[in-house]
């Protein structure tokens, strides 16, 4: 049949362009459209005029003119119109694939397009991202160069200053310099008219000196020629000044260096204790025991050597091992120290380590170890104390103290008490014998009076006898000189009012004596034996004085 | 306190004898010897001419008087007035003339410095130096008096001769690496000379007693250099004062420089203590008090002065010198040690008016002391740390450790301190003014400040 391959283009074109209106169909026609082999079954003798309706339907839908009219009762095709209408259709078809082909060049084209698009951009981009480099690179050059410019224009302006500074330098040197030449043009001119002047001057004036006479030399000694001499001795002379003066400024820096040593020394003897000491409380540091233990050996090393480097004063090896030992010490130190400012920094930041823990808890027990210190020296106070307060206040704890201190009490009082007794007994004696005494100096003055109203009789008496002797005023006095002698104790006879100003002294001075020596007995109670004998001693010279003088009297009174 | 009567004197020529009895003083062309105790006059010498320059010689008993113009030396002696003995330098003339340290020999230099001529009194004898050198300090004798050390210049080089001064005998001589030598100085203990070159070089070259160079020291390079040296009394420093306001002190060791003292303008971040003296002005008189003050001999212009602790920082005043001119004035231009080494008193000369004092010890500056004019002069006790120093005007100023004080000389018709010197006591100042000259006793020490 002559349609079937139409319907079988149909068909597959149908299939590519449109496949919605065929939904409406029964199954069997879907089958259909999937291969254009089982074209039959979308018209079968059955379904012709469901075919030929769908077809219109169709084809008036693409704006062709229908194939088939019900109005035609004919069940046969109009061929005319079918002619007609597929070769409409077919016409439909190549317009179509002609715009599917323009399409497909477009497409084409575009995408071809695109890519050269793409292409452009991407090497658009590049070239953007060049430039971009290369602006940067440009501006970081300026950069540099307008560094370079004004480093360039410092050194520029220094430059200019330093030229300014010399050039004032020269210009102050100029001026000097103009000045000296100045200065020393006049002076040449003053020369040369000088020199002219004295070739002029007829006369010239000499040199002279005149001395009135010729003095000595300041220190008195004499003149010496000038000889080789001389001349050694003076060198010898300058060579001691200088001798001396190096000396003592050595014996200076010896003594400054030796001060300076024992300085060091005492540095790195303390250094060393506080380093050792320091290794003791911080036990948990390991690490640094190697070291510390180093130290110490070279420390011990040390020890022995400063006993050699006293000896060796100038020894640069000695000194440069002090100093480097020194420095070594004091660098651990300082290292030391600054650990621990760290560790007390984060011991204040709150951190916890186990290095951290060591140093506390040392802390801490030392803090323990003071207060129970503390405490026991408290206790060791209050104890003592409690001791002396006993001791103190109630003495009758101790028996046997007690009665040993009461014995002793009672034997001094009874012996005070007899010494009271004798004390009492000798004031009454001294009481008495006061009294006698008393009585006694009153009957001597008595007497005393006596004598003299005698003697006064006597002397008339003697004067009036011995009127008709011429003599001398001196015999009066010698007789009674002689008189007297025999009443004086005194051996010097030179005048009679000695002898009589001695006795009467004596006379005069017993009854003080004997007023005064009661005073100082009431005195001497208070005293314990003693005192006694010599009192005693006392009057009985007293006693022997006053009754020499008694007997003194009654010889002058015969 | 207590200050004499005014004396005369011409030239600022008065010295006190070294044994410090004595005190002479030239009016003119009289000599007058006062005891310094009682100040009256105990001789009175009169000279041919007018008298420029005048000496103790060292034992006090003779007075040198030079008259320059003349050309003639007059000796006279205390002890005996009637001795005299006349120095005649003739036709070649006099610059300068100087006792020897025996006190028996006298050193003339003649005129344009052609030759030094010594004169012995003992022997009349006379023996001459050639070619000494015309410079700041060409000549010193140490203080020991055995050695003199003398620059010469021969064929455009620098020498320098060593004398024994016992009988002149050439000990050595020997050239020196100066370009142009400036001036000598010995060391106190007479072991070290030190020599320095013209300003236009920083040099200092430090020579041994035998003439063995030991150090050479120069701090920088074409700027002017070195304007006065100065020994410490212990020997132990050596301070350099130079044109760049600097001090630098050398140590007797090693001769090098061991601290840097540096004056600057403006004075901060420093422990020193800076007095400044302020003036005040008296009250304007009414009429009576102003005939009152006439009367009284002129009070009126005697301006009551007192010292003032300034904070840090201070400004000093400066003065800039003019550029073209040679031998500025700036740098530091005198130097002084006190007698026991502790202290070195500076001035700078762009800052006249400004007294520098620093402890050597602790190498620090100690104290400033701003007065309101150019100190003209100042001078350590010879025993205690004491500074004297005047500016010019009728006020003697002290300066302490203790502090400061101003003390204004009682003198009618005003006294100006031009310059002053101490008595080897320490006990007394002399003031010298223009015209006139007044002893100060230090009795009891009255410090403000």
């Amino acid at each position: 049949m002559p349609e079937v391959p139409l319907v079988k283009d149909v068909r597959r074109s149908s299939v590519e362009c449109r496949t919605p209106p065929l939904r409406q169909f029964s199954l069997p026609s879907l089958l259909l459209h999937r291969s254009p082999h089982t074209l039959r079954a979308f018209c079968t003798e059955q379904n012709v005029q469901e075919c030929l309706s769908h077809i219109n339907q169709e084809v008036s839908s693409l704006g062709l003119p229908p194939v088939w009219s019900e109005l035609d009762s004919s069940s046969e095709l109009n061929n005319v119109s079918v002619l007609n209408c597929m070769y409409d259709l077919i016409q439909l078809h190549h317009r179509s694939l002609r715009t599917l082909e323009n399409m497909e060049v477009e497409q084409i084209k575009l995408s071809s397009n695109v890519d050269y698009l793409k292409l452009t951009t991407g090497h658009l981009k590049e070239q953007l991202e060049l430039s971009k480099r290369e602006n940067t690179g440009l501006l970081e050059r300026e950069r540099q160069l307008q560094l370079k410019v004004k480093s360039l224009q410092n050194c520029l302006k220094n430059e200019k200053e330093e030229v300014q500074k010399l050039q004032s330098i020269i210009s102050s040197r100029a001026s000097q310099y103009n000045h000296d030449m100045k200065r020393k043009e006049r002076e040449f001119n003053k020369l040369k008219e000088r020199l002219n002047q004295l070739l002029a001057d007829k006369k010239e004036r000499k040199q002279a000196i005149d001395v009135l006479n010729n003095m000595g030399r300041a220190d008195g000694k004499r003149s010496l020629w000038k000889t080789e001499k001389t001349k050694a001795k003076h060198e010898g002379e300058m060579y001691k000044t200088l001798l001396c003066d190096y000396d003592s400024r050595q014996r200076e820096l010896v003594l400054e260096n030796a001060e300076l040593k024992k300085v060091l020394h005492q540095m790195k003897k303390e250094i060393a204790a506080t380093l050792r000491l320091r290794k003791l409380s911080l036990k948990g540091e390991k690490p640094d025991l190697g070291g510390t233990q180093a130290a110490s050996e070279e420390e011990e090393e040390e020890m022995f050597d400063s006993s050699k480097e006293s000896v060796e004063l100038n020894c640069v090896h000695a000194r440069e091992k002090l100093t480097n030992s020194i420095r070594l010490q004091w660098r651990k130190l300082k290292s030391h120290v600054e650990r621990l400012d760290s560790q007390v920094f984060l011991t204040q930041a709150g951190e916890s380590t186990n290095g951290d823990a060591v140093p506390r808890e040392t802390h801490e027990e030392e803090m323990e170890r003071l207060k129970l210190e503390i405490q026991q020296c408290k206790d060791f106070i209050q104890t003592q104390q409690q001791l002396l307060q006993q001791q103190l206040s109630s003495p009758c704890d101790e028996d046997a103290a007690t009665l040993l201190n009461d014995g002793y009490m009672l034997q001094e009082k009874v012996r005070l008490r007899d010494e009271w007794k004798i004390l009492e007994e000798q004031r009454k004696i001294f009481e008495k014998e006061r009294k006698n005494f008393t009585e006694a100096a009153i009957r001597l003055s008595h007497e005393r009076k006596i004598f003299e109203e005698d003697r006064a009789t006597w002397l008339k008496h003697q004067f009036l006898t011995d009127e008709t002797k011429v003599s001398s005023l001196l015999a009066p006095e010698k007789l009674i000189d002689c008189h007297l002698d025999a009443a004086s104790s005194t051996p010097d006879v030179s005048l009679t009012s000695p002898s009589v100003a001695d006795l009467q002294h004596k006379l005069s001075l017993i009854p003080e004596n004997r007023s005064t020596k009661p005073k100082r007995q009431s005195e001497d109670t208070n005293d314990l034996c003693g005192n006694d004998h010599l009192q005693d001693k006392q009057w009985t010279d007293s006693e022997d004085l006053s009754s020499h003088s008694l007997t003194q009297e009654k010889n002058c009174t015969i | 306190m207590n200050f004499s009567e005014v004396f005369k004197q011409s030239n600022q020529l008065c010295k006190v004898s070294p044994n410090g009895k004595y005190l002479a003083t030239c009016v003119q062309y009289r000599l007058v010897v006062r005891d310094v105790s009682t100040l009256q006059i105990l001789q009175l010498y009169t000279c041919l001419d007018q008298i420029s320059h005048m000496e103790w010689s060292s034992d006090s008993l003779f007075v040198l008087c030079a008259m320059y113009k003349r050309g003639l030396v007059q000796v006279w002696s205390l002890e005996q007035p009637d001795w005299h003995c006349k120095i005649d330098e003739g036709s070649i003339g006099l610059v300068s003339s100087r006792w020897s340290p025996d006190g028996r020999h006298i050193l003339n230099t003649t005129e344009f410095h052609l030759r030094v001529t010594v004169w012995s009194l003992r022997t009349k004898a006379v023996s001459y130096i050639k070619y000494p050198k015309a410079c700041q300090k060409g000549i010193d004798f140490s203080r020991d008096g055995c050695y003199l050390a003398l620059a010469e210049r021969r064929d455009c080089k620098d020498y320098i001769s060593v004398f024994v001064c016992d009988d002149w005998h050439l000990l050595r001589h020997f050239e020196t690496e100066t370009q142009d030598l400036a001036g000598l100085e010995w060391s106190p203990n007479g072991c070290v000379l030190a020599v320095w070159d013209s300003c236009l070089e920083y040099k200092v070259l430090l020579y041994s007693l035998d003439g063995r160079l030991l150090s050479t020291y120069s701090a920088y390079e074409w700027s002017l250099g070195v304007k006065t040296v100065s020994w410490s009394p212990s020997s132990q420093f050596l301070a350099i004062g130079s044109y760049d306001e600097k001090v630098r002190i050398l140590n007797h060791i090693t001769w090098r420089k061991i601290v840097q003292f540096e004056h600057p303008a403006t004075i901060d971040n420093t422990k020193a203590t800076v007095y400044k003296e302020v003036e005040r002005r008296p009250a304007v008189p009414s009429d009576e008090l102003l005939l009152h003050n006439i009367t009284m001999g002129s009070t009126l212009f005697n301006t009551q002065s007192k010292y003032e602790i300034c904070e840090l920082p201070v400004q000093i005043p400066l003065v800039k010198p003019e550029p073209d001119r040679a031998n500025p004035k700036i740098g530091v231009s005198v130097l002084a040690f006190s007698s026991d080494s502790r202290y070195l008193a500076t001035k700078n000369d762009n800052m006249a008016t400004a007294v520098w004092v620093w402890d050597v010890q602790k190498m620090s500056l100690e104290a400033v002391l701003e007065q309101t004019s150019a100190v003209r002069c100042f001078q350590w006790d010879p025993q205690h740390p004491r500074l004297a120093l005047c500016t010019g005007n009728s006020k003697l100023y002290l300066w302490s450790p203790g502090g400061c004080v101003s003390v204004q000389v009682p003198a009618e018709g005003g006294f100006q301190v031009q310059s002053l010197m101490w008595h080897c006591s320490g006990n007394s100042l002399i003031l010298l003014g223009k015209e006139q000259l007044c002893l100060c006793y230090m009795e009891t020490e009255q410090e403000e400040q």
